[in-house]
């Protein structure tokens, strides 16, 4: 019985805890790079003040969001209005439970050195091997990548409510956009990681990464054109630029959240940065490898090693976020006509012919 | 007035934003990198006339200022000390803001021109033009400490008069701008 509580309610409630601390701590830190990032390249410093080369304004800002005044607008839907920050900020770490970030029996050790001078050794062994307790990642569900599409899905509705309970036209221009946005690159989205599906024939995101240490590559040298779509899509989906056309500051006084002040609207921008985590990482898991180093076959490559599966996860969701910053830096805002026709005539048109070959090809082989 | 018509033509490639879009990833990494590399140069004392970042830390850091800036007044010294102003009111005419308020003295030798006995500058109404240094005949009035920052919590305290202003001295000449 005892073994039981651990393995599926305090060993899951401490990965939970770790991973939302993590999680927030890291969404926290990303403000940060993407404004220091963002001012390099634009020949800037970015923040300096607030603690060594500005590393405490995280801190700042957070505590600035707490004392700000929360104004609700008198004509605003209260319920729905107090509602929608916290749709769109949970599904964003929701997704995280599905997400392995080291793989199966990453935590064995630990958990024997933390548990041994509890229980007895049988116990300890019995619980240490499960691999519930054990693995990188706080559940490992045969249908995780479902769960992920639908799960981040969700995030959108926090958008469009916010929008529609502000009773203001600017949000509600904002959350109109943000569901056709939605509606046309889903569908992308979803036809995009098809194609790693067909290749690797499961859709636990651990089963997953560990096809892609049998196929010796990562997907994305099999899934080139399907990364791309993905990371795209996955751009539009998380309303960054040069998708943020729910926000659009310069049109849309700031878009769907134009009437949040304070806290809420910190909700809904931890939102965003959390979102980009999220798809950073299932990009990782899907398409580079998760926790594998680069080549995980290659046996001279094995010096790599030395880096645990931890960090390199970490490591490659990093690059990704910068990514995600880089491209912010460069490019303008897609003009509304644009945004749709790439979506509907470029994007899903080149993620269904990816579907079509990836078919062919896989049944050609099998 | 014939119309000319300029019809942007995208060629195929450009039309598709692809190797437009890669460009532009190139420019601001090579920018990112770049001055990532020009910082950490500069952390171990390296690459000093190059600069990282167009950002000057203000109140630490200063631009360097024009010589030819006009800046807080100053009036200026004969040899002995005394205020070179002769109380003429040429620069309290000119003065389009009428900042200037002067009142004159008269010396008891009358060899000796007047000599000032206030001199006020009211620096709220000031709008900084240098008439007052153009006008002035006896080089009294420069602009040139190269002070720009002067607040005060009240309007009274913006009033500057004789005695602080003949404090004021020269700006150092500006540093070499490379």
């Amino acid at each position: 019985m005892a073994e039981w509580i651990i393995v599926y309610g305090i060993i899951p409630f401490a990965k939970i805890a770790v991973i939302v601390l993590v999680l927030s701590g890291a969404v926290a830190y990303m403000t940060l790079l993407e404004r220091k990032v963002i001012a390099h390249i634009q020949v800037r410093l970015g923040p300096m003040r607030v603690g060594w080369h500005g590393l405490l304004q995280p801190i700042a800002d957070g505590l600035k969001f707490i004392l700000k005044e929360d104004i609700v607008p008198a004509r605003a839907d209260k319920l729905l209005f107090t509602l929608a920050p916290a749709i769109s900020l949970v599904p964003a770490f929701v997704v995280f439970a599905v997400i392995p970030f080291g793989p199966p029996g990453m935590m064995e050790d630990l958990l024997r050195w933390v548990l041994s001078p509890f229980l007895d050794a049988a116990a300890v062994e019995s619980i240490a091997t499960h691999s519930a307790a054990s693995g990188g990642f706080v559940t490992d569900i045969n249908i995780a990548l479902l769960f992920v599409l639908s799960i981040s899905s969700v995030g959108i509705l926090g958008i469009i409510l916010g929008g529609w309970a502000s009773n203001s036209k600017y949000p509600l221009l904002g959350a109109l956009r943000s569901s056709a946005q939605m509606i046309s690159y889903e569908v992308a989205l979803g036809f995009s990681v098809i194609g790693v599906l067909l290749v690797t024939q499961s859709l636990s995101l651990v089963q997953i990464v560990e096809n892609q240490r049998e196929a010796e590559v990562w997907y994305i040298f099999y899934q080139p054109l399907a990364f791309i779509l993905f990371f795209i899509c996955g751009m539009a989906e998380t309303n960054r630029l040069p998708f943020d056309l729910p926000e659009a500051e310069t049109e849309l006084v700031g878009g769907f959240h134009t009437e949040y002040s304070g806290f809420r609207f910190s909700l809904f921008f931890i939102a965003e940065y959390a979102a980009m985590v999220t798809v950073s990482a299932v990009a990782v898991t899907l398409f580079l490898g998760g926790w594998l180093r680069p080549f995980p076959n290659v046996e001279w490559l094995s010096f790599l090693d030395l880096i645990p599966p931890l960090l390199w996860f970490v490591i490659k969701v990093f690059l990704l976020l910068y990514v995600f910053i880089w491209i912010r830096g460069t490019l303008p805002r897609y003009r509304f006509d644009q945004l749709m026709g790439y979506g509907w005539k470029l994007f899903l048109p080149l993620a269904l012919a990816n579907v079509i070959v990836t078919a062919g090809v896989v049944l050609a082989l099998m | 007035m014939a119309i000319k018509k300029v019809e942007a033509r995208l060629s195929f490639w450009e039309s598709t934003y692809l190797p437009e879009i890669l460009k532009g990833l190139r420019l601001t990494a090579r920018h990112f990198f770049r001055n990532i590399l020009i910082h950490l140069a500069h952390k171990v004392g390296l690459a000093r006339h190059l600069r990282g970042a167009e950002t000057y830390q203000y109140p630490e850091e200063r631009r360097p200022l024009a010589s030819r800036l006009r800046t807080l007044h100053r009036l200026t010294r004969r040899e002995d000390g005394s205020p070179r102003c002769v109380a003429c009111m040429m620069c309290e005419t000119a003065c389009p803001a009428r900042c200037i308020y002067i009142v004159g003295g008269e010396h008891p030798n009358p060899q000796i021109e007047k000599y000032p006995v206030r001199f006020d500058i009211d620096l709220g109404l000031c709008v900084f033009c240098g008439y007052c240094v153009e006008a002035c005949p006896e080089d009294a009035i420069r602009m040139d400490t190269g002070i720009l920052e002067f607040s005060s919590y009240s309007r009274e305290g913006m009033v500057y008069d004789m005695a602080k202003l003949l404090e004021n001295s020269p700006a150092p000449p500006p540093a070499k701008v490379d």
